[in-house]
């Protein structure tokens, strides 16, 4: 449908549109034309994503004297294969009405590991390798050597990409992962150089949170994005963590033993070079002179991972005198290594902040501040003038010095925390050092500043006033949109007491009750003798999951699961989650049924969608808090307490209800698709806890499902699926639509009451 | 199992809610026998199999107890409850042996006959294997062959001729149904313990076995290379049982120490590495709105070392022995996929597990070839399907109008009439291309008068404009039916719906039932025989006629034979067939008549 909004003309792909959709699209325009920044809260099974990309880009259609661009952050690789699957069914529409005016250059971007066509880079194992071994055929000087001597390996794909040269464009479209390997394929160019070069003429790019918020990688993806662009963040509840990760860094002994032997490796490269090619470390040594500590323009297969510390506080002056030389440099990071080694043979958990640390490494080690914070950049350049390609082999000792930088850099918002071992295990010792950052803000400002309209959108936002305190931003725009609903398609109840009326919870106390594992296992044995297709259940963590599937598989409660369902787990090995999940959805298709244990918190929670028949029922078992003992929680949790004045308690429910909404959410994807939740816990009863829950899910929950046993959820969910095979009317019912035709929409404009449906 | 004799025990029970008498079942091939704990009690039993008929049993996973329920020929049963749904397994499947064996006893007599009557055949053992096995699964269609070829009116290749389909049908799937494998996991095995001493027990059968191969192929390689050249079978599975209870006590060092003294061993307890490259292979073509292998590849945040190491999210292994730790998690998911994959083996016939080994291996092979023979053309064909299974997935379907072609809605405002017109249907197409007149004819008259009411009520709600039916016709079919409406409601008072059939005896019914096959059959050989070419074919039509003329005559005495209240009907149901049957023998003897005329003129070639 084609409709007008004030004065721009929206292509959406389908007939029909919620009214939710239609407002969210409202919002979303005045933000644009505030240019500001917004925060959208719209349910999950609503359309979020297509009516965000449909209204972007008919802005961008409206206005081509300045174009928008649109930088589209997703949280995962898959995400991003399904927006981009969006987008190209929006975009045919678009040309379909609009002819070629509507053309656009939309592309996804991921590392090498997922864009390489080259069969033996890919043969590699993992990332790092991939990388290096593209790095080994591609680097300027490895180039450089193959025009001399054709024994050197090259990679064919880059040759060709290079020898095309400013020919080698992608033509108009919108290009998923597996559309770019195949272009690269037909046209014998490398898909990754060839979309990093597209990049700056695309108008929609697609790509993971951390190509913006990780100083490391955002430094060499996104450092030439315009202002004017549109930055969305989807799915972006848990953004605040994620902007914490992209600031922390641990060391443990791995690393420094690490560390040393790349440091010995450097040594003896140096030593070689001296003898060999000596003017090359002199000439490094007075490009350092003159200042130049920060790449300049290095041929794209040389770029590297940046400086891990923000654009903006990185320091624009030489590299300090003392660690000019190769030699002198090298020795600075022994005595690095050598005091961090040092501090972690402690015997108590040690806190501190960087100030005080820093001070440390200059009494102990004789290194002061501004030689930390140039280690990075420093290292970065003599690897370079090492012609070092196996990068992957340097990891170690590059954590080092992103530590020594992001610790040189930054006085607040971080602690340094030593632990002996890990307080789950106190009888294994692992020291570990951690530079763990407790301010969400730090990492996401220079997004906030750089752009003009940065939007943040999730299905679970609440409560919607904590994310600008913890993101430390003022949105021009902040909703939180309702579901409209043709018939109660979802049946959220909370589950208090087992089949012998005992409380069920996952409690500290309690966790270990074998009454709670046998109720919460008769729970699911019910459960799976009535609802069809597919059941998720969800465990507060790994540990408790196995501890309890052990549990079930003696009590022969697994088996009695078994004999109505497949069951299929998460683990913590990726491959065998995916593919296991990928078992999951064709049993669910040729309908046998099954069910799957998935963790929250975990990455199956975080991304993949159990919508249909993949997903009619969640259960979530127990609440998921954060392991509460953790002492960088409990440093977060001060940090917060000091400078946001948010209350532990506060924040610790609120981040696990995010979760276990976040959870349960997966089951919806339509309006016509329908599903039943179960928080299988007794704190769910309590009010300070629900209501953290988002209102869409509040909503729905009925004052009579809120103290259940699993007799009566049985019956509840026996009435609920009859209820729900019933035909109905997808337009809804008297009252309010539910679903808006073009008529609808120009009627309504017409008569004014669009309005009236907004609010 | 299958010889000698099974003792359980059991209690006996009359009836299902009776408590029942505790004691010992002793079943052997004869007879069954059941002796109470009592021995004073009176409740002895020792029944013969012969005069066994049938037997039910309660299914595993029902809530109620392990039921077996025998049933005699008289119509009595005895119940018997067991202690465990094992015990009720053993005893239902030797009960069901017997019964099969006694049931091909039975009526390998009848089809004896029917072996000795094909003097001018030659046919397999396999065919005739299949036509017994039809006949003995078809009492109808047995009935029929006893009276037509056991009455010499039909050959037995005629007979058959006729049937070519379900011959052919039958013979293209010899075993029904594949039976997948059970959801349940039986691969884990587990110890049993007699308490008194430290010994455990493990039990495996086939079916484990199977299981056991097709969910760890290293097993199975290991089983192929090793058994019988290396170590006996019995050997081999001590050795895995042993490997399987170290995996149970979770004891990771003494496993690993296990392990290295023997290298055996040590291929139970590793990870398996076909495994591994299989799982390679297959995470290539996952779907990418799962693949959550990319995103780990996309991960610039974990590098090693970055990102928060302990903050009590990320899990702890603490083993170095990695090696050897295979979790009940990776063995459940192995489980699930290899359920989903389906069974490519049978093992009913396989009591051997060797033969159960390599034709494990066998299916594996010719599977590797297949995929990799499709491979290349597969390849395009993926990713388009990838493509339209995530258009699919990520479409909102009530947003855009139904993909369907429109339907009609189903509007059954009586179950009765929706059943009774899919019968007719049914019939239709099952029905010869004999003639008209039998279809018309045989129009119930239920039928009748729902097309007709239907019609009614359409040309109520549009008019006239275009009516389906000539109105003479209707106007016929009409009086026809208010005329045998009324008298049938007469009869029967106030439902007119109910079959004719049913108000009828039984045996007349099943009179009646039994003369319509055999007309149906008798009219389908006679059709098809014309036009007469062959002195064969001239043969087999006086024959039929002859065989229609009798029942004719058969149901002419039925109608006389019936009361006077019952005649009317019956004599309704009977006209169709007579007519069917005049027409057949008008036709004979007009083309009789004709064949004399001509046969005084000259004679051509191949008539006779």
């Amino acid at each position: 449908m084609i409709f007008k909004l004030e004065d721009v003309t929206v292509y959406f792909p389908y007939d029909n549109i919620y009214p939710e959709q239609y407002s969210y699209m409202v919002e979303l325009k005045r933000a644009l034309d505030a240019k500001g920044h917004c925060l959208l809260e719209m349910p999950t099974g609503t359309g979020k994503t297509i009516a965000l990309l449909s209204l972007i880009t008919s802005y961008a259609l409206s206005k081509p004297q300045n174009s928008v661009k649109l930088i589209y952050c997703t949280r995962t690789v898959h995400e991003m294969e399904k927006t981009l699957a969006e987008l190209k069914s929006l975009h045919n529409y678009q040309a379909l009405h609009l002819g070629p005016a509507a053309k656009i250059l939309a592309i996804g971007l991921s590392s090498r590991k997922n864009l390489c066509v080259n069969s033996r880079v890919l043969a590699a194992e993992n990332r790092d390798s991939v990388d290096a071994a593209c790095r080994k055929r591609t680097a300027s000087w490895v180039r450089a050597l193959a025009a001399e001597n054709p024994n050197v390996e090259t990679c064919d794909f880059f040759e060709n990409y290079e020898k095309a040269a400013s020919e080698a464009l992608l033509p108009p479209g919108v290009y998923t992962l597996q559309d770019l390997r195949a272009f690269g394929k037909q046209k014998g160019w490398c898909p990754y150089f060839l979309a990093r070069h597209m990049v700056q003429f695309a108008n929609v790019i697609v790509y993971s949170y951390q190509y913006l918020l990780d100083p490391k990688v955002a430094g060499i993806i996104s450092k030439e994005m315009q202002k004017e662009s549109v930055v969305v963040f989807d799915e972006a509840h848990n953004i605040d963590n994620v902007c914490i990760e992209a600031l922390s860094v641990s060391v443990r002994r791995q690393t420094l033993e690490g560390a040393t032997r790349n440091l010995n490796r450097i040594n003896q490269e140096i030593e070689r070079f001296k003898t060999t090619d000596a003017g090359r470390l002199r000439a490094e040594y007075t490009r350092l002179v003159e200042g130049l500590a920060q790449r300049g323009n290095l041929p794209i297969t040389d770029a590297w991972l940046s400086n891990p510390a923000l654009p903006d506080d990185i320091l624009k002056e030489a590299v300090p005198g003392n660690i000019r030389r190769a030699e002198h440099f090298v020795h600075v990071l022994h005595r690095l290594v050598l005091y961090l080694r040092g501090r972690l043979e402690t015997e108590n958990v040690e806190k501190e902040g960087p100030v005080n640390f820093v001070a440390s490494i200059n009494a102990h080690a004789g290194i002061d501040q501004k030689t930390l914070k140039f280690c990075y950049d420093r290292l970065h350049s003599l690897m370079l003038t090492l012609e070092i390609t196996d990068t992957d082999e340097f990891l170690h000792i590059q954590t080092i010095c992103d530590f020594a930088t992001l610790v040189g850099t930054y006085t607040r918002g971080f602690s340094i925390i030593i632990e002996p071992f890990d307080e789950r295990m106190p009888h294994i010792p692992d020291p570990v050092l951690q530079l763990s950052c407790h301010d969400a803000s730090l990492a996401i400002k220079p997004v906030f500043d750089r752009f003009q309209s940065v939007v943040i959108t999730s299905g679970t936002l609440s409560p919607i006033d904590l994310y600008p305190r913890l993101l430390n931003f003022h949105p021009v725009v902040s909703r939180s949109f309702k579901m409209s609903l043709t018939r109660d398609c979802i049946c959220p109840m909370v589950l208090t007491r087992g089949s012998d009326q005992l409380p069920v919870s996952t409690k500290f106390d309690m966790r270990s009750d074998p009454g709670v594992a046998r109720n919460y296992g008769k729970l699911l044995v019910e459960m799976v003798s009535i609802v069809p297709d597919g059941i998720v259940c969800f465990f507060v963590s790994y540990s408790y999951m196995d501890e309890i599937i052990a549990t079930w598989n003696d009590s022969g409660i697994l088996k009695e699961i078994m004999q109505h369902k497949l069951v299929f787990i998460e683990t913590q090995d990726v491959v065998e989650t995916t593919l296991a999940l990928d078992n999951y959805r064709r049993a669910c298709d040729c309908g046998r049924g099954a069910v799957f244990f998935s963790v929250a918190r975990g990455k199956v929670a975080e991304g993949i969608d159990f919508d249909r028949h993949y997903g009619r029922l969640v259960i979530m078992f127990g609440i998921p808090f954060q392991y509460t003992l953790s002492k960088i929680l409990l440093a977060r949790l001060e940090y917060l307490r000091d400078t946001f004045q948010i209350k532990e308690g506060d924040f610790l429910t609120f981040d696990a209800l995010r979760q276990a909404a976040q959870c349960v959410g997966r089951v919806i994807r339509s309006k016509a698709d329908y599903g039943m939740m179960i928080f299988a816990d007794k704190r769910y009863s309590r009010h300070d806890k629900r209501s953290k829950l988002p209102g869409w899910i509040l909503s729905h929950l009925r004052d009579a499902h809120l103290n259940l046993s699993t007799d009566m959820a049985l019956h509840i969910a026996r009435e609920f699926l009859r209820k729900m095979a019933q035909p109905y009317d997808k337009l809804g019912s008297s009252g309010r639509k539910t679903l808006l035709s073009q008529e609808d929409l120009e009627k309504m404009s017409n008569d004014g009451s669009i309005n009236e449906m907004l609010y | 199992m299958s010889s000698g004799h099974v003792t359980k025990r059991a209690k006996y029970k009359t009836s299902i809610k009776d408590p029942g008498t505790p004691g010992a079942l002793r079943l052997n091939e004869q007879k069954l026998m059941f002796m109470p704990d009592n021995r004073n009690s009176t409740t002895k039993l020792s029944v013969e199999f012969k005069s066994i008929q049938g037997h039910k049993y309660t299914k595993e996973g029902s809530n109620k107890p392990p039921l077996i329920n025998l049933s005699n020929t008289q119509g009595g049963s005895y119940i018997f409850e067991f202690d465990s749904y094992s015990d009720l397994h053993v005893c239902r499947d030797f009960v069901s042996k017997i019964l099969e064996k006694k049931s091909r006893d039975t009526s390998s007599v009848a089809s004896e006959k029917a072996a000795v009557t094909l003097p001018d055949e030659q046919l397999s053992a396999a065919e005739m294997h299949l036509r017994i096995k039809l006949l003995q699964e078809d009492s109808e269609l047995q009935n029929l062959h006893q009276q037509f070829v056991g009455g010499n009116i039909l050959t037995e290749a005629e007979f058959w001729a006729a049937r070519k389909k379900l011959l052919d049908r039958d013979s293209s799937r010899k075993s029904n149904q594949r039976v997948g494998f059970k959801s349940v996991m039986i691969s884990e095995i587990r110890p049993l313990t007699d308490g008194r001493t430290n010994k455990v027990t493990f039990s495996l059968t086939p079916e484990i076995i199977l299981q056991i191969f097709a969910e760890k192929p290293s097993v199975h390689r290991a089983f192929l290379n090793l058994v019988p050249n290396k170590m006996t079978e019995m050997e081999f599975w001590t050795k895995y049982c042993r490997a399987e209870y170290l995996n149970r006590t979770k004891n990771v060092h003494a496993a690993a120490a296990e392990a290295a003294e023997d290298e055996e061993l040590a291929l139970f307890l590793k990870e398996d590495d076909i495994l591994a490259t299989e799982v390679r292979k297959k995470i290539r073509r996952v779907d990418p709105t799962l693949d959550m292998e990319a995103d780990e590849g996309d991960d610039y945040m974990h590098l090693p070392d970055h990102g928060i190491f302990r903050d009590g999210s990320k899990e702890l292994n603490e083993s170095q022995h990695e090696l050897y730790r295979r979790t009940l998690l990776q063995d459940l998911n192995r489980h699930a996929a290899v359920v989903l994959e389906g069974r490519t083996v049978d093992v009913e016939m396989e009591d051997n597990t060797r033969a159960v080994a390599e034709a494990l291996a066998r299916s594996k092979q010719g599977n590797c070839g297949l995929k990799f023979s499709c491979k290349e053309g597969a390849d395009g064909n993926e990713s388009e399907e990838r493509l339209d299974r995530m258009a699919r997935a990520t479409a909102l379907e009530d947003l855009q109008p139904p993909h369907s072609l429109p339907l009609a809605p189903l509007s059954i405002k009586d179950a009765r009439d929706y059943f009774d017109s899919q019968q007719v249907n049914a019939l239709e197409t099952s029905r010869d291309p004999s003639g008209k007149m039998e279809s018309l004819g045989s129009l119930s008259t239920q039928e009748a008068y729902a097309s007709v009411r239907d019609a009614i009520s359409q040309i109520k709600a549009m008019g006239v404009s275009d009516p389906i039916i000539n109105p003479e016709v209707a106007l016929k079919v009409f009086n026809g039916l208010t005329h045998s409406i009324s008298s049938i409601k007469y009869n029967h008072g106030k439902n007119p719906r109910e079959s004719v059939l049913d108000r009828l005896p039984t045996a007349t019914k099943e009179k009646l039932l039994q003369h319509w096959t055999c007309i149906q059959e008798l009219l389908k050989h006679f059709w098809s025989s014309y036009p007469i070419t062959t002195p064969y074919l001239y043969a087999k039509v006086t024959r039929l006629k002859d065989a229609m003329s009798n029942i004719y005559r058969q149901l002419e005495e039925m109608k006389a034979s019936l009361k006077s209240d019952l005649r009317h009907q019956v004599s309704l149901l009977v006209r169709p067939m007579q007519q069917a049957l005049d027409a057949a023998i008008q036709h004979h003897d007009a083309d009789l008549q004709k064949r004399s005329a001509k046969s005084g003129g000259e004679r051509p070639n191949g008539y006779v």
